[in-house]
């Protein structure tokens, strides 16, 4: 994506970071084979179309289904198999179905590896706010026993939002999600993690520098050794 | 013997007063009993506190409750129709907004016996803190979602949740047989079976009714004791292809 000048006077000059596949295709890199995962609305759907063909992922969907497949394409839809959408799915070999009470069970319980899910804003202690605008309409889904019970939680999104405001600050001024819940961050310009409640810079995007992502990032974070 | 099948859909549904509190499966149009719901606008009941994941896009099952101005307070995660918010904003429903997991397990531990229940999702948020507008008023926010009590396992903060026990619980199975025993199909399952656990008197809509012999006892999702009626979701199809199709084959 492109951040205008005018909304990013620090920077200077345009930033062309990844796009939304790219950086969907950098956290599926990060994927395990064997992982069992669950994937939030937006960049987090795209990361399916760019695993390694060696990688087998088990997606978990929130109503109730372990074993996601992609679309079943048309005609082959089933109004009783859709994923937390509301949109038809695919079951693949291995699928199983459960009731919501035991997919929560799966999600709260601790036993999915990663959940990927978008961000409105991640603070440098690790929240979360994704669900609810103030003054919009307040809707909540799993949101927060996906992120209460999963140990990894991946935060992928753009680095600013629309006008340009950092979304990685030094505390969440939306409402929360979750405190200190966040594990990683992948944005189209720099990926971070979490290590011992501190946030650090592991890399950045091909073209873009560290000033750069500094100057776009409100949080206090450290940089890892990575150049 | 146990018959707890039903051919008239509306003279059984009739026990529900208005003002009662239902439950009721479904995610999104998927294993949502749209029989039943319509059911309760046939019969003009009003003033009533659904328990149920969703509030549809569209103006069918539990929007088209909403649209008819059914509905005093809504308890559940995803609400997306804008007319509810519209009702919200005016003071017209209540909503109770809860994580949908949290909504699952109230369910199933209101039908368990289990009163409450300590979780971490919404510990640290304004589901638990007591600032999250449960009601509007002429004036601005009316009442709050009443703070959650907390307490800290391992470390961790948790927030107690309560056990959901309905008057009522409607749900839909693709599967049913005369004995209450149900069946659901694919993702269709979702918030059915603990839906009927949690209602004080379950109605199961069915696509399909069955001989008691048909489905396995390995193969019942939810057993008959928690279902007390069984209606069809729409005209029984008759076994026999000849005359499911008019004859036609």
């Amino acid at each position: 994506m492109t951040i205008a000048a005018s909304a990013n006077p620090l920077a200077g000059r345009a930033l062309v970071g990844r796009t939304r596949d790219e950086i969907a295709a950098r956290v599926a890199a990060d994927l395990v084979d064997g992982y069992t995962v669950n994937l939030g609305v937006g960049i987090p759907l795209l990361v399916p179309h760019h695993l390694p063909t060696d990688v087998e992922v088990f997606l978990q969907s929130e109503n109730g289904i372990l074993g996601m497949g992609p679309h079943p394409g048309e005609g082959n839809e089933d109004p009783d198999l859709t994923d937390a959408g509301k949109q038809p799915a695919s079951l693949i070999p291995g699928g199983s179905i459960v009731d919501s009470a035991t997919s929560f069970a799966i999600i709260r319980g601790g036993h999915l590896d990663v959940t990927i899910l978008g961000a409105l804003q991640v603070s440098e202690d690790g929240d979360l706010a994704n669900w609810y605008v103030p003054g919009r309409h307040p809707a909540v889904g799993g949101a927060m026993d996906l992120v209460a019970g999963t140990p990894e939680v991946w935060v992928c999104m753009e680095h600013v939002d629309r006008a340009g405001n950092p979304k990685i600050v030094p505390a969440c001024t939306f409402p929360l999600t979750g405190a200190g819940v966040v594990t990683r961050v992948y944005t189209d310009l720099a990926s971070f993690r979490f290590d011992d409640g501190v946030l650090v810079l592991t890399e950045c995007a091909p073209g873009i520098t560290l000033d750069d992502v500094r100057a776009v990032t409100t949080a206090r974070f450290e940089v890892a050794a990575f150049e | 013997m146990i018959d707890k099948y039903r051919d008239d859909l509306l003279a059984v549904l009739d026990v529900i007063p208005s003002g009662a509190s239902i439950a009721v499966g479904g995610f999104g149009s998927s294993g949502r009993p749209d029989a039943l719901l319509d059911g309760l606008c046939a019969l003009d009941r009003r003033d009533l506190h659904l328990i149920v994941n969703n509030v549809g896009n569209d103006y069918t099952g539990i929007g088209r409750l909403v649209a008819e101005r059914r509905v005093r307070r809504f308890t559940g995660s995803f609400p997306v129709l804008p007319e509810f918010y519209d009702e919200y904003f005016a003071g017209q429903v209540e909503l109770e907004l809860v994580p949908q997991g949290a909504l699952a397990e109230r369910m199933r531990a209101g039908g368990a016996g289990i009163a409450a229940f300590f979780t971490p999702s919404s510990a640290g948020t304004m589901l638990a803190d007591g600032t999250f507008p449960l009601r509007y008023g002429p004036d601005g926010v009316a009442e709050y979602l009443p703070a959650k009590e907390s307490r800290e396992f391992e470390g961790r903060p948790h927030v107690l949740e309560l056990g959901i026990v309905a008057d009522f619980a409607l749900v839909k199975a693709q599967q049913g047989d005369r004995k209450g025993n149900l069946r659901y199909h694919l993702s269709a399952r979702n918030f059915n079976p603990p839906a009927a656990m949690c209602g004080r008197t379950t109605f199961a809509e069915v696509e399909q009714l069955v001989d008691v012999d048909v489905l396995g006892p390995d193969d019942v999702h939810t057993p008959g004791v928690f279902v007390d009626h069984l209606v069809m979701t729409a005209a029984s199809v008759p076994a026999d292809p000849a005359v499911a199709f008019g004859g036609s084959r």
